[in-house]
């Protein structure tokens, strides 16, 4: 469904996409993860033909991008980072307007019209303003128009960044019925729950480059030990010089917190009894674990 | 810059662009023209009626219909202007409905096609509204000639709504589009003939007038409000349409600088 071989880009002297290759299969949801400015938002602008490659091959459903990115964007429903409903219209009209864009007739988009407030649940809203919608109802709004012309494909930029837990969870749950529905998605995210929880594969993006490819659960299994034990409190340093690396496989200290990682807690777990003054977590480890490792620790602006 | 530069490739996709704009107007239509309307109906009466009683005929023609021809073309320069200045700056950067737009199978040739043909059409409803006070006020020589105004106000609208558009795409913020109109547009209004005749100016003044745009787009409005086939119409045309489409383009590239990166 969507094909990418060798695909850079350079700003001056910034590589900000460096040979990307990714291979989305049809009725995949795929997630590309990474820091900020890892390139992820201008892989999807590559990918919409809205900026020129320096190398490299884009398809879309065996479309040829940039060169027939209008043909393209026909079979492409897109949900951007930041919200640009049109503040001059109202919930229907901007649905209206969006479809338009496509090329419809009035009459096919205003017969999409339920179905799509229905799936926002925005259903008794059709005549809000925008203004009037929370930020949740403006990201539920934007998905709706990102469907108006029944797109095979939907490229979603952060979709949940800024919203509550409750509104995530809305946007989630309207996510899991298109792919249900068959329809692909790519999707960018910097939540490693968001990614454990929608996509069939993941690739972990850093500086331009994919630095890790594969589905959350083998990304876990091949990349990191199964089970985490966080420790925090006095002493940790005494503590860390002492027994970490004896008692943990592997161990990195961040901030005022060691993370010891391993096969078993048991031992661990057991030796922390003799000392009162730290507390611990134990948890299996996570996609997070898996990122943090693979893109390092240090904080990205 | 330069590579940003090449000929637009025009497609019919910026009608929904125009449509758009054409929506939201329409909630506010109104007073939209009575605005169109009472704007230079006060400028004529107020000015046209009041100083003019001081003057003489100019070329031939009261002071209030010298003025009323002047004010067709200064009023739908305006109209544009305002349009592809601060309505599509707050488009295309406040509310980003251009980057939207532009997510769907639209290039933003065709965006920035949709915001000129709208602005033309702005200039056109600001025309008709001063060609109806012209009528109703009985300041024209010959009816029939006074509807050539009509293609003459749509040529004024591409040509400030296309020179207007870079400014939009150059533009920071609101604050710098009083430089345009402070370096630009106020200038072109004394130095080309809206209110008192070009040849009242210095011999030097008169030579940058003739090369301004507002004075084309006076140079034919004036004699088709009197009732003349205007001359030189071909020179006037051919110099409207140039400032329209260079600045199209050169708005493109610029935008497309802005945007497309």
């Amino acid at each position: 469904m969507l094909k990418v071989q060798g695909l850079c880009k350079r700003y001056g002297d910034t590589e900000v996409v460096r040979s990307l290759d990714l291979d989305v299969r049809r009725g995949e949801c795929f997630g590309l993860l990474g820091p900020n400015g890892a390139g992820k938002t201008t892989t999807l602008r590559l990918l919409l033909g809205l900026i020129e490659p320096d190398c490299g091959s884009i398809e879309i459903d065996g479309i040829a991008v940039p060169q027939h990115a209008r043909e393209a964007r026909m079979k492409v429903g897109v949900v951007p980072q930041m919200d640009n409903l049109d503040p001059d219209f109202s919930v229907c009209e901007n649905l209206l307007a969006y479809g338009r864009y496509f090329g419809m007739e009035k009459s096919a988009i205003a017969a999409r019209v339920p179905e799509l407030l229905e799936f926002a649940g925005l259903a008794g809203k059709a005549d809000a303003l925008i203004a009037q919608l929370s930020g949740g109802m403006k990201r539920r709004l934007t998905l709706a128009r990102a469907l108006v012309h029944d797109p095979d494909i939907l490229f979603l930029d952060e979709p949940t960044t800024g919203l509550d837990p409750q509104a995530r969870h809305l946007i989630w749950q309207g996510l899991r019925r298109l792919i249900a529905d068959g329809k692909t998605i790519v999707l960018t995210t910097h939540f490693m729950d968001e990614a454990e929880r929608l996509t069939d594969r993941l690739a972990i993006l850093d500086h331009g480059r994919i630095v890790a490819e594969g589905s959350p659960r083998a990304l876990i299994e091949s990349h990191i030990e199964p089970v985490v034990v966080e420790v925090f409190g006095e002493g940790l340093a005494d503590w860390t010089r002492n027994h970490a690396a004896s008692l943990c496989r592997r161990f990195e200290t961040v901030g005022e917190t060691l993370f010891c990682y391993l096969d078993n807690a048991d031992t661990v777990i057991d030796a922390l009894k003799h000392a009162p003054t730290l507390r611990y977590l134990h948890r299996p480890s996570s996609l997070e674990d898996v990122f943090l490792k693979l893109t390092g620790r240090d904080l990205r602006d | 810059m330069i590579k940003h530069l090449r000929l637009p490739l025009l497609s019919w996709r910026f009608i929904p662009v125009w449509h758009r704009n054409y929506q939201v107007w329409k909630k506010l239509a109104i007073p939209a023209i009575l605005g169109n309307l009472a704007d230079p109906m006060l400028y004529m009466l107020g000015l046209g009626y009041g100083l003019g009683s001081l003057l003489p005929d100019i070329g031939g023609m009261p002071y209030i219909t010298f003025l009323a021809a002047g004010t067709v073309a200064y009023s739908t320069m305006n109209a544009a202007t305002f349009e592809v200045l601060y309505s599509s700056f707050s488009r295309m950067h406040v509310q980003r409905t251009w980057d939207a737009i532009l997510n769907a199978p639209l290039t933003l040739d065709d965006v920035m096609l949709g915001e000129l043909t709208w602005a033309v059409t702005k200039s056109l409803l600001s025309g008709l509204a001063i060609l109806a006070v012209i009528w109703g006020l009985g300041l024209f020589g010959n009816f029939w000639m006074t509807l050539w105004i009509i293609p003459v106000v749509a040529l004024v609208g591409f040509c400030f709504g296309g020179m207007g558009l870079v400014m939009n795409a150059v533009s920071p913020s609101y604050d710098f589009f009083l430089y345009y109109f402070t370096l630009v547009i106020t200038p072109m209004v004394l130095l080309c003939g809206v209110f008192f005749p070009v040849s009242q100016l210095p011999a030097l003044l008169q030579g940058v007038s003739a090369w301004l745009p507002l004075t084309h787009a006076i140079d034919l409005a004036r004699p088709l409000v009197v009732g003349n086939m205007p001359d030189n119409i071909l020179l006037h045309v051919t110099a409207l349409l140039v400032y329209g489409s260079l600045g199209y383009v050169i708005a493109l590239a610029f935008t497309r600088r802005r945007l497309l990166r």
